[in-house]
């Protein structure tokens, strides 16, 4: 019984640690770069995906032995395009202005090729238990993933986290975070941090350590 | 809407690109922009998905809302795009087979690009006509090229030159790309 939690533990690490979608496997881009503006955006993009990445997964793993091969891709898409209509619906409901601001990028979840890929290359294989683990593993990654950018665009270009105010009037905002070029600096400062850290960490102490790589 | 064709399409060529402003299509653009060889060939495919995925898109939605079915909406655009990236498939099988194991992958994968059902929810939400449509779908594909080639023809002159061991791979291209999108914020207010 231990076993198998410990299983189900590593299972669920896996997303958010060794193959993080945003970090590690670079999937999921546009959403990644394009609603990082502010650290709520991000939460709220990230919930959304994970809630389709889960209810998706589960669904392609009841289904994974009544689905024919030929049509797998189209059954999937169309499995992960439903979900997206119900989250699409959903935020609608709950607010109006996170609607607006997260615009077509809800709707465009459905091209996230984390899920696609979650669903083909994992849940297609395994028990409906699993493959949500998996996949809700996944989406807690992406949602770190993004909210790490998210919280590093909004401190810089906005100097405020939730829409709290940081550093009081005299801040000069970093206007370039906010805008597009910001997103693509910001992701590419967070994989040199990690490139760093993991030289690091293999014990190469001849290298003497390199400062702070944020953007 | 009264945005004339032609400023429409300089808008998705430049000041709005679909990768470099939008965040759109950004997996095959950091995917198959290390050739320029294969880059400016998936640029054109590319395009080509999109301008029939936003004529068939523009039909339907005149049908979908006719019959009060916008719900069905995201699910049929879907469905559109998988057959005319299909449809490319089996051309490029026939008439170009090495170039259709160059780009591999990342064929199938056009179903997926972000760009190419942005172009098809973009019209819808801003409520273009039949003509806006198709320019609006031309100037995101002629700027998805132009966003592929210029990324291709730097990261080729890239291949001779030392990058520093922590910036290798995914990271250096992200900072040519916020690079060449800082390049095309000058464009900002062009064809608006």
């Amino acid at each position: 019984m231990s076993l198998d939690k410990a299983k189900n533990l590593d299972e669920f690490m896996e997303g958010i640690w060794r193959q993080n979608p945003v970090f590690v496997m670079a999937l999921g881009m546009c959403p990644t770069l394009a609603v990082t503006v502010s650290a709520i955006n991000a939460l709220s993009m990230g919930v959304a995906t994970t809630f389709v990445l889960v209810c998706s997964c589960l669904l392609v793993s009841l289904l994974r032995k009544v689905v024919p091969k030929e049509v797998r891709i189209a059954t999937y898409i169309v499995i992960i395009a439903t979900f997206v209509t119900v989250v699409d619906y959903a935020i609608q409901a709950i607010s109006l202005t996170l609607y607006e601001a997260l615009g077509a990028f809800i709707q465009l979840i459905v091209v996230n090729c984390v899920i696609l890929g979650r669903a083909e290359a994992h849940s297609s294989k395994v028990p409906p238990l699993p493959a949500m683990i998996n996949a809700a593993g996944m989406g807690v990654g992406f949602t770190i993933g993004l909210l790490a950018l998210g919280t590093v665009r909004e401190i810089f270009g906005n100097g405020t986290l939730f829409g709290i105010s940081l550093f009081g009037e005299s801040f000069q905002p970093w206007v370039i975070m906010v805008l597009p070029p910001g997103g693509f600096f910001v992701l590419g400062g967070w994989l040199m941090f990690f490139a760093w850290w993991a030289k690091r960490k293999e014990g190469s102490k001849a290298v003497p350590a390199e400062g702070h790589q944020h953007a | 809407m009264h945005d004339s064709a032609a400023q429409i399409f300089i808008s998705a060529l430049l000041a709005n690109n679909f990768v470099l402003a939008m965040f759109l299509g950004l997996c095959p653009f950091l995917g198959v922009s290390n050739k320029l060889g294969t880059a400016f060939p998936m640029g054109v495919a590319t395009t080509f998905v999109m301008i029939v995925a936003s004529l068939c898109a523009f039909g339907l939605n005149l049908l979908l809302s006719a019959l009060g079915l916008d719900f069905l909406r995201l699910i049929s655009y879907i469905v559109i795009i998988a057959s005319a990236v299909q449809l490319v498939e089996m051309v490029l099988k026939k008439h170009s087979p090495s170039l259709f194991r160059a780009l591999g992958i990342f064929l199938p994968l056009i179903t997926t690009n972000c760009a190419v059902l942005g172009v098809a929810l973009f019209q819808t939400a801003r409520e273009y006509d039949f003509v806006q449509s198709l320019a609006f779908s031309l100037g995101g594909g002629a700027g998805f090229t132009l966003a592929l080639v210029l990324m291709a023809s730097v990261r080729e002159r890239l291949q001779l030159s030392e990058v520093p061991s922590l910036m290798q791979g995914t990271a250096m291209t992200l900072m040519l790309a916020g690079i060449l999108s800082l390049g095309f914020m000058g464009f900002a207010g062009v064809g608006s």
